[in-house]
């Protein structure tokens, strides 16, 4: 059954059209990757579900509820959470509370508890604190130990990419979005996470749409390719359907001047 | 390293600091700082705080000239002999532009447009030579400071530390002067007392080079023993650090009820002021420092939290004698005691500070800053109107407000004792409770919308519900300062909540280091207790009437060489030096992922 549907979604900025009719849908516990050269909506694709855009028309369906008009807290209370293609970590907040704090939503201890040292609020404090050492113990030793009370900032480029999709896991989504995660990363650790990747629907039973670029993570991983060009779904299927799909050729080469 | 001459100076840089450097000095004397400040004698009969501003700026000079930028991952030049000559020069140009103004001091009379343009300034600054000795000595006097400035520079780190320490003990001492006096008065020491200070204030001589000698065996016997018994307790297992925090509680709290029965009423009655000012500070803290909300209003929960306790408390309130709508609604309410009406008021300036949060939460940035300020203006002017003028007074405000009854004596005004023991309690709730909201769920998301607010509401976090937290919270604080205010003053005027409040509170923030608990309590010690509050004077009483441009030039200084305060909160350092510490890790070769690299392989 389908988690998301997305159904004739356009949304314009000024006379630009981002997206364009867009229909799609992701099942429960589906890996779906979505890719389309530059400019082609990817990320617009993502803020729309996110609540960071809201569509001219269309409608966005979570497990049958509309998103629309929520706001990007209440969209990620719903069960969305993303990573950002340009890492967008809270880079003074410590590991640790880069991935507590992202359980904000899941928690509501406010103003008394924390004042009067209630057990409900401790209780609350403790369980943060062992869900966000578990999710970053799911990258290893990269996120923890030492590495829990230092500044986010201070990570390499590519931990920065893992601390993000460890902050996107602490707050529980149903459906996890990943915006390039591996962009900018060797190949080394690109096989890495192509493995994690699985791991997270398999072990933590995410359904997860990934925007990439690298082909090879979108080979190993994907359930199903969708691609997208100004905005409009111009092929989907296996990764060996679109790999050859005329269109996808001629959405990322051009067209050779020999052809029509 | 290559050996440099002596004369390998930036001539062009030297003389440019100089000529600010007598700017600076021709402005002081201009503006009447000098001679106003010369009345209080610091070491008598040596130094007064009027020539110790002035000799500070060359001295600046000196070391500024001397200081060479250094990027990193260069070499830094060898420190020697030219940076004495560097100094020298712009003492000397600051000194020659001092004597050129002692000329034109000497032929022109501007005293008409310039109050301070006279005889006591030409004195002051020919050192009583007369106009030709006074550019000599001018000059003279600018070069040996230069010079001076410029060796400090070329000393290593250690010896410029115990100097450093040796003179800030001695103008502590010679600062602090009313409460050592006290304090040995009182204690039995009263010889001691008069042996170290001179009658006419100040302290005297041999004292003043017997501390220096203390302050020197000190700083040279204790090297070090400071981080030694930081990394100890940093070292420490969690059980012995609280016994060790309990110990230092203890101590505190031992400290803040003998310290005030030592002291006379005028420094009780100024500790008391840093007291009201420490809880607005810490409530400010909150909305600035860590939820990043720029209010510049927030003087108006203070008069809330006044005007509250004032109406409920006061028997001759306004509002209970005139015949107005409030009187036949609530004429029925009896006059409430302190403690009883704190809560009521607390719950009012909380529930203000939704009113006024909730339209402005939603702006960003200097929009934030500008309807704060709006609003803060608002609430001073309603309680001024004549429309409110029955219920609240208007400008003649609230009178006989009584003090803080607590069965044993009413605490007022007259008691400043007393007054000081109830803001310490006031203190140590506002400190709870900023600790343990900084570091709380709330507090976490307080942080994340600093840092990034979209990403912050991406990941979860209502914003707007959070940062009205931040802002009731702060109100909250302001309130309890308010309402001992209201009680310690017996009478609250529109006059006494002014715009200049909130500024003042906001650089005691930005001075004493945003979003750390000790830092703000540090900048309002030493900023209202040194300085004085917008009203209140402070130990150094006679800078009341230059206080306003020693605030403005302290915060100028900090944003531009300490933009994270005296005492530092860890991330804000961290989030105001990025960009450097981004470029030294890219001059050091940090390529990112590297040791990813290292770790897969």
């Amino acid at each position: 059954m389908s988690l998301l549907d997305i159904n004739n979604v356009t949304i314009t900025f000024g006379g630009l059209t981002a997206i364009d009719d867009l229909n799609f849908h992701v099942d429960e516990g589906e890996i779906v990757s979505v890719i389309g050269p530059n400019g082609a909506g990817k990320t617009t694709f993502f803020n729309l579900i996110t609540g960071l855009s809201t569509p001219d028309s269309g409608e966005i369906l979570l497990d049958g509820e509309s998103l629309i008009g929520l706001d990007p807290n209440e969209i990620t209370a719903r069960g969305v959470g993303r990573t950002f293609q340009n890492v967008r970590l809270f880079p003074q907040m410590t590991i640790l509370e880069n991935v507590m704090v992202a359980q904000h939503c899941r928690t509501n201890q406010k103003v008394l508890g924390p004042i009067f040292r209630t057990k409900a609020y401790k209780e609350e404090e403790a369980l943060i604190r062992k869900n966000a050492e578990e999710v970053l113990g799911f990258f290893g030793t990269r996120l923890t130990g030492y590495r829990l009370n230092q500044p986010a900032f201070v990570l390499s480029y590519a931990n920065r990419r893992r601390l993000e999709i460890a902050r996107a896991m602490a707050t529980q989504p149903r459906l996890l979005m990943l915006d390039e995660p591996v962009a900018g990363m060797n190949p080394m650790e690109t096989a890495e996470l192509t493995e994690l990747i699985g791991k997270l629907r398999s072990e933590w039973g995410f359904t997860i749409v990934i925007i990439e670029h690298d082909m090879r993570l979108v080979r190993d991983v994907s359930d199903r390719v969708v691609v997208l060009d100004h905005g409009e779904t111009i092929a989907q299927g296996s990764y060996e359907h679109v790999s050859t799909h005329p269109d996808v050729i001629e959405a990322y080469l051009g067209r050779s001047a020999g052809d029509k | 390293m290559s050996t440099r001459s002596a004369t390998d100076i930036d001539p062009k840089h030297s003389v440019s600091v100089g000529l600010i450097a007598g700017i600076s000095i021709i402005f002081m004397g201009l503006v009447g700082l000098a001679v106003g400040l010369n009345e209080r004698i610091l070491i008598d009969p040596i130094l007064s705080l009027g020539y110790l501003f002035l000799l500070a700026v060359p001295l600046g000079a000196g070391y500024i000239a001397a200081n060479e930028t250094v990027l990193e991952g260069m070499q830094a030049p060898e420190k020697g002999t030219r940076d004495i000559v560097a100094g020298a020069l712009a003492g000397l140009a600051g000194g020659a532009m001092v004597g050129l103004f002692l000329i034109l001091l000497d032929t022109v009379d501007l005293s008409e447009k310039m109050p301070a343009w006279g005889d006591r300034l030409l004195d002051m600054l020919s050192f009583n030579q007369g106009v030709g000795g006074g550019v000599v000595v001018a000059a003279l006097v600018g070069t040996v400071l230069g010079a001076l400035g410029g060796a400090i520079h070329v000393l290593k780190d250690e010896p410029r530390r115990v100097i450093k320490i040796v003179i800030i003990s001695v103008l502590s001492f010679a600062i602090l002067e009313a409460i050592v006096d006290d304090v040995l008065g009182e204690i039995g020491l009263k010889p001691v007392a008069k042996f170290l200070y001179s009658k006419s204030g100040g302290l005297s001589v041999l004292p003043a080079i017997l501390v220096g000698i203390v302050a020197l065996g000190f700083a040279i016997g204790f090297k070090g023993k400071g981080d030694e018994l930081k990394t100890r307790y940093d070292t420490m297992e969690e059980a012995e650090r609280k016994q060790v925090n309990k110990y230092a509680l203890i101590a505190v709290v031992v400290a803040a009820v003998v310290l005030p029965m030592l002291l006379g009423k005028i420094v009780n009655e100024l500790l008391a002021n840093v007291g009201l000012f420490v809880l607005l500070a810490l409530g400010l803290n909150i909305v600035v420092g860590r939820a990043g909300i720029l209010d510049i209003g927030y003087v108006a929960f203070f008069a809330v939290g006044a005007y509250g306790m004032a109406v409920l408390t006061t028997p001759e309130a306004p509002w209970r004698i005139n015949d107005t709508l409030v009187h036949d609604i609530f004429g029925w309410l009896p006059v409430l005691p302190w403690l009883v009406a704190l809560p009521i008021v607390v719950v009012m300036t909380g529930f203000v500070g939704l009113l006024i949060g909730t339209p402005v939460i939603r702006m960003r940035g200097d929009y934030l800053a500008i309807v704060t300020l709006g609003f803060g203006e608002i609430i001073r002017l309603l309680f001024l109107s004549d429309w409110l003028s029955p219920t609240l007074g208007g400008s003649q405000g609230i009178r006989n407000i009584p003090g803080v009854n607590v069965g044993v004596t009413e605490i007022n005004g007259t008691k400043p004792q007393y007054v000081f023991y109830l803001v310490a309690v006031f203190v140590a709730i506002a400190i709870y409770i900023s600790h343990q909201m900084e570091t709380s769920r709330i507090g976490r998301a307080w942080m994340a919308i600093r840092e990034d607010e979209p990403v912050a509401e991406a990941m979860g976090i209502n914003t707007v519900t959070t940062k009205l937290i931040a802002f009731v919270t702060g109100a909250v604080l302001a309130s309890f300062s308010g309402a001992i205010f209201a009680a310690k003053v017996g009478s609250t005027f529109p006059n006494s909540f002014l715009l200049l409040v909130s500024i003042i509170i906001l650089v005691v923030v930005i001075v004493g280091g945003m979003g750390n608990i000790p830092g703000v309590i540090l900048g309002a010690v030493v900023l209202i207790g040194i300085l004085g509050g917008p009203k209140q004077p402070g130990l150094l009483a006679e800078f009341s009437q230059f206080k306003l441009l020693i605030y403005g030039a302290l915060l100028v200084f900090m944003m531009l060489k300490k933009p994270e305060g005296l005492l530092p909160n860890a991330a804000r350092t961290r989030e105001l030096h990025i960009d450097e510490a981004l470029q030294d890790a890219w001059l050091k070769g940090d390529k990112p992922s590297s040791e990813d690299e290292v770790a897969t392989a």
